[in-house]
């Protein structure tokens, strides 16, 4: 909402400057966005005097001028006394020696971005322009023949033009909230400067005096011309109409110009400018129609009934829904419904009859309406956050006389009022005390009552603690005592309210297991030297095609974004694997090569249509460049599968998830893989995850050229696993006899992997105690081995819990155990 | 070794007395000249297996000490004995010399050379915030609560007094994933469905993803709050004051005002936009403020009493406050950032300072 220091001041008599005014009002809930001096634009126009002129040489129509602008240097210690003159060529018909005018000075920016440079016109030089008055939007008329502003003799050459004629003026933005219907007007806002400036101020209204001129209207009444009826009294609870004859559409007045384009807006002719004017004014839409285009005499307020097609009065077609609100004529519609007018009943040049329409409508129609069309408006933004119920008619007076005014049309005897819908006056008993309490003030009755009173509340007082408050109708926002205690904290000042603390009792309940653990994770891959990234929840479409998913994987169950920022963010992620590629992508672009990110968040699996999709928490790292950083006494080693794969044992074991068994992966779970290096990791014979490394395939479709590495965790299935953060734990005693470790070293077929051999050897526990841990040393291939042959040693550690073992007694053990591994796996010894 | 047997030597003397004394002082002079002039540790371990050693001359001396008279043992066994320490903290003194002296000569290393730093990796900016955030008001006893990313239209906006066709709608651009499906444009969903659960007191702080359908130089379509709900007998807005000053100061530092204007959210009444003291300038106006010396960074308001009759709870027993905030709005004044577009981009260089 735009308004003008000039335009409020027509209704109250503010003393504060404008910047105090902008402060009062953001810190009474009407944040002012924008504070500007709307002269600004003329900083670079003064008082000139043309001093000498001359026939340009090669222009007929155009005059050489030498222009006295005053000492522009006056602040420079040189040539202090010394006026400027200006070489300015100027087209006006009146220009001539001695003439006061304006003149715009290099680097004057002029209302339409017409920046004012040095320049040959013709060949002469040019250091300047000579303005008229429509040139500094100082009037409306912009026929050329009326030639340069001619301004009064006794100004003083060199002065700002603005201080020159007194030009002073402010515009204000308010970024106002949807509550605040009511001040989206000018005399809105004028009331609440008004409460904080002077509570006891009435304001200036322009509803007073209208002048039904009867003498020239001969007595005739708008009744005898026109009919309204509302057949749909829910959506439009009151309908009022005005109307004029003899009138003659033409370009507004240049004040009423001035007043539609310092807040933005556009003036069209006399008529309709009135309507953006009153409505700006005081916050009710008005609707003018040609009166000769009203089939029938008649307006019908009623729903569309059909789907029907409708042309706006800026041309463009609306397919309309049955049960939105149209204004009819006596034969078709000719406006929607608070929201715009139809181009078949617009006002033109050629309109005599004017019938004004001022109504309240249903604000959710409305914005049913505006919103399924399309179509906003600023009728439909104040209808649709509620106007003043009662207005209509008041507002509908001052609309007639000033059309009356600008277009010299007479207004017909009466206005017609459908109001099927009373207004009730909304009243609220507020409790003071608990006003108080919930602010945490000590307000006195009279003090609520007067902060209320001063926006036009009325208070009756029930009790010493009790008062039941009237609501004014514009204030569409206050339904509740809540409300009153808003509009009081406000008055009074939030700022002026006591800071306290809350009382409340101790409580010290934990975060739930399954934030703890996702923090935990989080420092866990910053120890293992990952770095946390985070993607954007959405993706593309092609995601999982770039990913290679089977038709079947349930990952395909993509949930759509109805209405997608873009093609890239179109579908809700049921992977962080693409955001991760695509990170490394771009690092990788940058020059960094070698990388850790992980990123922890949600994916999204749609479910049934209309339901929530199923939310599920992800780990997903990535991994690729070096093992280590460049280091003086270490090669450089790429990383590889067993990097990777050791996070997630590092993960596992950090938060106590022993015993995790890594499957060759299932292509058809995680086609993203390179066959043979991909893993998928359980424990407890749950699937917790998988780890691998990314085929060449899915690398070109996401642009890489290095190789990565992958682990995915479900968080979920991991928290499962671990053990609740307060639960009862329990510590193994140490032991008391020394350990015997014993190696092993078996020649096998490569096939055969080292996880069966651990698993076998670790099986065998449960019969053999004495065996404490098993590890792989080594591992070779090659020669003197024979092709298909691999070595492998371990080394098993030995401990009884009651003695000390010798080498006797474990000898036949080892011996043992390396004897059935060689049956049940056709090893050898070397 | 049996040419320094005391037999022998007591065979070749005739005063017995001072010829044990002779003996052992031999002994100890020959020992410690020998000792000085050692070098090397083996050297010196030689030494000591020499004198006594298992097989040592003092250690002999001792075992034939049966073979003096009766009334001269016990003095000549003493004087052995103390030899004998003496030559032990004498050798264990010339070992440790010994010792530190090899290790200081072969151990010369450039230790300006770089060390080898175990890989560290870094928290997201929005990590690393929100968890200072949750920490400060956990400290005053406000637990973590968190809800789904895609809300039902109902949590997000009708339980919040957000009705259908309210304008109000409009001061958030919704992602839609259906009619009445939507990506939650705030983390308020979290105080409903946490009411509905729970009985007052309530204090909760729910971090989360939140989405809006806006993207420019200022907007992601996917940013992070968090939201503060606190609930119980007689809680006013003038708590709610105290308590975000408490936090704001905590996350800042306590010179940093703050400024409560009244606004419009329609799940709080009254409502307010809360504006801390520019960090940057502290006040005085500059690129970051828009030259107005305050920075918008939190919204809040006492919980509408629609809300909690959505919930069931009591609206003359009850108030509460409620209160949110955007995370990367508070990392970009904390840590210097200048890009809300950086936080997404998940460029190395950038993770890499947090």
């Amino acid at each position: 909402m735009k308004f003008t220091l000039s335009w409020l001041k027509e209704y109250t008599s503010v003393e504060y400057n404008p910047s105090e005014i902008a402060e009062k009002l953001t810190m009474a809930g009407l944040e002012v966005d924008s504070l500007e001096n709307r002269f600004a634009y003329l900083d670079k126009v003064v008082v000139s005097r043309v001093e000498h002129t001359q026939q340009h040489p090669g222009a007929d129509n155009l005059t050489c001028c030498r222009v006295n602008v005053g000492n522009l240097l006056a602040d420079s210690k040189d040539d202090a006394d010394a006026d400027t003159i200006l070489n300015i060529v100027c087209g006006a018909p009146n220009v001539r020696e001695g003439l006061v005018v304006p003149c715009a000075l290099v680097g004057a920016i002029l209302p339409g971005d017409i920046e004012i440079k040095k320049s040959k016109l013709r060949g002469e030089v040019s250091e300047g322009m000579l303005c008229s008055a429509a040139e500094l939007r100082l009037d409306s008329n912009s026929d050329r023949t009326a030639g340069i502003m001619e301004l009064d003799s006794n100004l003083t050459i060199g002065t700002p033009l603005a201080e020159a004629l007194n030009l002073y003026d402010y515009l204000f933005e308010v970024d106002l909230t949807p509550n605040r219907p009511d001040c989206l007007s000018v005399i809105g806002l004028a009331r609440e400067i008004a409460a904080f400036s002077d509570p006891a101020q009435k304001l200036t209204l322009p509803f007073d005096n209208i002048n039904f001129n009867a003498s020239s209207n001969r007595g005739v009444s708008i009744h005898d011309f026109a009919k309204v009826e509302v057949f749909d009294p829910d959506l439009c609870p009151r309908y009022s109409a005005g109307m004029l004859i003899n009138v003659k559409v033409c370009p507004s007045p240049f004040w009423l110009q001035d007043r539609l384009l310092s807040v933005g807006l556009t003036p069209i002719n006399n008529i309709v400018d009135v309507t953006n004017f009153v409505m700006m004014e005081t916050g009710q839409p008005l609707h003018a129609f040609d009166y000769d285009n009203i089939a029938k005499r008649r307006i019908e307020v009623k729903r569309a009934g059909g789907n029907i097609e409708f042309k706006t009065l800026d041309s463009k077609a609306h397919n309309l829904e049955p049960d939105m609100l149209m204004i009819c004529d006596g034969e078709r519609p000719v406006g929607i419904a608070g929201v715009m007018g139809g181009e078949n009943s617009e006002i033109l040049n050629s309109t005599t009859k004017v019938l004004v329409e001022s109504a309240y409508f249903n604000p959710i129609s409305i914005r049913r309406t505006a919103k399924r069309s399309g179509i906003n408006t600023d009728a439909s933004h104040r209808f649709e956050r509620g106007v003043d119920p009662v207005a209509t008619k008041d507002v509908l007076k001052r609309a007639v006389s000033l059309m009356a005014q600008v277009s010299g049309g007479t207004i017909l005897n009466d206005l017609i009022d459908v109001y099927p819908v009373k207004h009730t006056p909304a009243q609220i008993v507020v409790n003071t005390d608990s006003l108080n309490l919930r602010l945490g003030t000590v307000l006195s009755y009279d003090e609520i009552q007067k902060h209320i009173e001063s926006v036009g509340f009325k208070v009756e007082r029930i009790d010493t603690n009790l008062m039941k408050v009237t609501v004014p109708s514009f204030r569409v926002d206050v339904t509740r005592a809540e409300d009153i205690s808003e509009e009081v904290a406000r008055l009074w000042g939030y700022n002026n309210i006591q800071t306290s603390f809350p009382k409340v009792p101790a409580k010290a309940n934990a975060p739930s297991a399954k934030i703890i653990l996702r923090e935990q994770i989080r420092d866990i891959m910053n120890g293992f030297g990952f770095s946390e990234a985070v993607n954007y929840s959405f993706t593309s479409a092609s995601a999982c095609d770039n990913l290679l998913l089977e038709p079947s994987d349930v990952r395909r169950s993509v949930e759509d974004i109805v209405n997608p920022i873009s093609e890239e963010l179109a579908v809700l992620r049921t992977s962080l694997l693409p955001g991760l590629l695509e990170n490394m992508r771009r690092n990788n672009a940058q020059q960094v090569d070698s990388l850790r990110l992980f990123e922890v968040g949600k994916v999204f699996i749609a479910t049934h249509k209309g339901e929530q999709p199923i939310e599920k928490e992800m780990l997903t790292g990535i991994w690729t460049g070096l093992r280590n950083d460049i280091s003086w006494d270490a090669k450089p080693v790429y990383c590889d599968f067993f990097d990777i794969k050791g996070v997630v044992q590092g993960v596992c074991s950090s938060l106590g998830v022993e015993q995790i068994l890594f499957e060759k992966a299932e292509l058809s779970i995680c086609p993203y893989y390179q066959k043979g290096q991909g893993a998928m990791v359980k424990a407890n014979s749950k699937l917790i995850g998988s780890v691998g490394k990314i085929n060449s395939h899915i690398l070109k479709n996401f642009g890489l050229k290095q190789d990565a590495f992958v682990c995915e965790i479900d968080m979920e299935t991991l928290l499962s696993l671990t053990s609740a953060p307060c639960a009862m734990g329990k510590t193994t005693p140490l032991p008391k006899f020394p350990s015997l470790a014993r190696d092993m070293t078996l020649i096998l077929d490569t096939d055969i992997e080292a996880g069966a051999i651990l698993s076998y050897i670790v099986a065998l526990k449960t019969n053999l105690p004495i065996i404490e841990d098993v590890f792989i040393f080594d591992l070779y291939e090659g020669k003197p081995l024979s092709e298909g042959k691999k070595s492998l040693s371990m080394r098993i550690v030995y401990r009884s819990w009651e003695k000390t073992l010798t080498e006797k007694m474990i000898s036949t053990v080892h011996a043992d155990i390396s004897k059935r591994i060689m049956e049940k796996y056709g090893a050898d010894l070397p | 070794m049996r040419l320094y047997c005391l037999g022998i030597v007591v065979e070749q003397t005739n005063t017995v007395q001072e010829t044990i004394s002779d003996t052992l002082v031999d002994i100890e002079r020959e020992a410690f000249r020998e000792i000085e002039s050692v070098e090397a540790i083996e050297a010196m371990e030689r030494l000591a297996t020499k004198y006594i050693g298992r097989k040592g001359i003092l250690t002999a001396f001792l075992r034939n000490i049966t073979q003096l008279p009766v009334d001269e043992r016990p003095s000549a066994g003493k004087n052995a004995n103390l030899l004998k320490v003496r030559l032990e903290a004498a050798f264990n003194e010339l070992k440790s010399r010994l010792e530190s002296a090899t290790e200081d000569s072969g151990s010369l290393i450039d230790i300006t050379l770089p060390g080898r730093v175990p890989a560290r990796g870094t928290l997201h900016p929005v990590t690393k915030i929100s968890r200072e955030i949750i920490s400060i008001f956990s400290r005053i006893g406000f637990e973590i609560a968190e809800g789904p990313e895609v809300e039902t239209d109902y949590y997000n906006f009708e339980a919040l007094n957000i009705p259908k066709y309210h304008p109000a709608r409009d001061m958030q651009d919704t992602f839609y994933v259906s009619e009445n499906i939507v990506l939650r444009t705030h983390t308020s969903p979290t105080q409903p469905r946490i009411m509905e659960k729970v009985k007052p007191p309530v204090r909760i702080i729910a971090p989360g993803k939140v989405y809006r359908c806006d993207s420019d130089v200022t907007h992601t379509p996917m940013f992070h709050q968090v939201e503060g709900l606190m609930v119980d007998h007689n809680v006013s807005f003038g708590d709610l004051k105290g308590t975000l000053s408490t936090f704001i100061n905590q996350l800042f530092d306590d010179d940093i005002a703050l400024r409560f204007r009244p606004s419009f959210f329609p799940f709080t009444e009254p409502s307010a936009e809360v504006d801390i003291e520019c960090v940057m300038c502290r006040g005085e106006g500059c690129r970051v403020c828009s030259r107005t010396g305050w920075l918008e960074v939190l919204g809040a308001g006492m919980v509408h009493p629609a809300v909690f009759e959505n919930v069931g709870y009591d609206t003359d027993e009850y108030t509460g406050f409620a209160f949110g905030m955007g995370i990367e709005r508070l990392a970009m004044l904390k840590y210097g950032i200048d890009d809300l577009r950086k936080f997404f981009e998940n460029d190395m260089r950038f993770l890499r300072q947090f």
